[in-house]
């Protein structure tokens, strides 16, 4: 049975990341199991399931970071065509560089701990090829600002700050370039309350703003009911239930779903 | 047919100390490195009788190179007399017979620590820098085998993060030595911890240079007539020591890299880095008939 989980959608267009019946098996353990997936623009698609039920796996693949045993990857993007997965590691990392942005779970990951939170950013523009020191300084002061982080703190390194800050420094990072995805890997994990309102606020506007499409992954249903459009439900590296977020939340079909809806109310 | 036969007679040690299999593989790492300009070749570095990291690169490139006619130059951060410099003078000439010079206008190969002299070098010399760490993206990227994929995407964009860091921390540049430089536009070299004031000198410069880590097992090269461009943002230019000024308190030489000298007083003085340069100045204000080559600065001023 092959499981696309195109759930109804209120605007109908084509959908800018089409991913196809993805295998992914580490050894015995099957992680992602004919999972297929469609974004439009402009929407967030929120990914939610038990711990090792594949959704961060699925976002990494989004982001090029591994390779399915089987499956296909397309964005519809100008510039780019073909199956994504057959990319060779260059052409990967440029597109990645410029094309997508994450904010992983662990900031450890996302950012040199290190350095600047400023030239956290700047690195990206970096790579993308911007060579000029004050142009950098400019469009990493207003990322950093558009993810709402205090500007006094401009050059503290995110060693030095706490993990809401870090949350914002990488999502500063991820959107400097305009990506045309955005991806999103329990980014409030491990936040207080009042810092995870903040942040989902952040990413909220943002979405409103600048029309990015998103997919957040999150085990909190709390999360996704704040700020996706359309939620994935994911089981065992299978997709058992996708559909628009109201939907999936008043009237789950599937008795995972509604174990999991009913666990969080 | 004897035993004896069969074997060349005793000798205490192979010409110029390397065995012959060691030369053959140094010369052909020399020679890709010197048509892939700036792209590091591994090569099996071999056990000379110093401590790595201590000249081992170098060393064994000038043993590779050397014959009865060549005449050898060895530099230790610009001087020609340091214990450093004096040892591994004498091993080359031990080992191979060759003469040696302190001058490097009558120089044909420079073993050089950190320093590149201040007269112009010639086509017909070549320049053997030693190299302590011959990966400029070590500080950017500690895992190597991802720096190699860095280097062949020639995906530096994190060597200016470097800078940017230095800028917003310090107000300017700091890499003081060792500054990235790309070369021929396509690999970016650490050009061994020279200063600064250096780099410019391998721009377009006539002299082969050859780049040798003895300790990381590098080999890369400058071939005459290579553009060597250090990297810098569009808006903030490269900029050599504050130097240009400075005249050196033992021979008078002006405009030139300098030491500087604390005195007790808490002011400085300064002397001529290249220390055959000053002993050649000097020699002239005494007025002995000494022969200066044309210098790659003057006043300061880079002349090329």
């Amino acid at each position: 049975m092959t499981r696309v989980m195109d759930a109804p959608r209120i605007v109908t267009t084509k959908p800018l990341v089409v991913v196809r019946n993805v295998d992914k098996n580490y050894g015995s353990v099957q992680a992602l199991r004919q999972v297929s997936a469609l974004v439009y623009p402009g929407e967030v698609l929120g990914i939610v399931g038990e711990s090792g039920s594949g959704k961060s796996t699925l976002l990494r693949m989004m982001n090029l970071e591994e390779t399915p045993d089987s499956g296909t990857y397309t964005l519809d993007l100008p510039d780019v065509s073909g199956n994504l997965f057959e990319l060779d590691r260059f052409a990967r990392r440029m597109l990645c560089a410029t094309r997508i942005g994450i904010v992983y779970q662990n900031p450890h990951h996302g950012l040199l701990m290190r350095h600047s939170s400023s030239g956290n950013v700047a690195e990206r523009l970096l790579v993308a090829g911007e060579r000029n020191f004050a142009t950098l300084r400019a469009k990493a002061k207003s990322a950093l600002a558009a993810s709402e982080f205090p500007l006094e703190r401009l050059d503290a390194p995110p060693i030095e700050l706490s993990g809401g800050m870090q949350q914002r420094v990488q999502l500063a990072k991820a959107i400097a370039l305009e990506p045309a995805l955005l991806l999103l890997d329990e980014p409030t994990t491990g936040l207080d309350v009042s810092v995870q309102a903040l942040v989902l606020d952040t990413l909220k506007r943002l979405q409103q703003e600048r029309r990015i499409t998103m997919v957040i992954v999150s085990h909190d249903l709390g999360v996704i009911r704040t700020v996706a459009d359309r939620v994935m439900v994911m089981r065992r590296g299978e997709v058992v239930e996708a559909g628009l977020v109201d939907q999936i939340f008043q009237d789950p079909q599937h008795a995972y779903t509604q174990q999991l809806v009913h666990a969080k109310l | 047919m004897s035993l004896k036969s069969l074997t060349k007679p005793w000798q205490p040690m192979s010409y110029g100390f390397l065995d012959a299999s060691a030369k053959r593989e140094l010369r052909r790492k020399m020679l890709k490195s010197v048509a892939v300009p700036g792209c590091q070749m591994p090569y099996a570095s071999r056990e000379v009788p110093m401590a790595r990291g201590w000249g081992t690169g170098g060393l064994q490139v000038s043993l590779t190179l050397l014959n009865p006619r060549l005449r050898v130059k060895v530099i230790d951060q610009g001087a020609d007399d340091s214990v450093n410099a004096a040892s591994i003078r004498r091993f080359l000439a031990l080992v191979s017979g060759a003469p040696v010079t302190l001058d490097t206008l009558g120089a044909d190969l420079i073993q050089s620590r950190h320093r590149i002299p201040e007269e112009i070098m010639r086509e017909d010399q070549i320049l053997v820098l030693q190299v302590p760490n011959p990966e400029p993206l070590r500080s950017v990227q500690p895992n190597m085998s991802i720096a190699r994929q860095m280097h062949a995407d020639a995906d530096y964009g994190r060597m200016w993060l470097q800078l940017y860091e230095q800028i917003v921390r310090s107000g300017r540049v700091m890499q003081g030595a060792g500054y990235p430089s790309l070369v021929n536009g396509r690999h970016v070299m650490t050009p061994s911890p020279i200063p600064r004031w250096d780099v410019p000198k391998l721009n377009m410069a006539k002299h082969l240079s050859i780049l040798s880590a003895g300790r990381e097992k590098r080999i890369f090269a400058v071939p005459p007539f290579t553009r060597v461009e250090p990297l810098v943002f569009d808006d903030v230019p490269y900029r050599v020591e504050d130097h240009g000024g400075l005249t050196c308190s033992r021979s008078t030489a002006k405009g030139f890299f300098m030491n500087e000298i604390p005195q007790v007083d808490g002011s400085s003085t300064y002397e001529v880095s290249d220390s055959s340069y000053g002993v050649k100045t000097i020699q002239n204000r005494e007025g002995d008939d000494v022969e200066f080559g044309e210098t790659w600065y003057k006043d300061g001023e880079m002349t090329q």
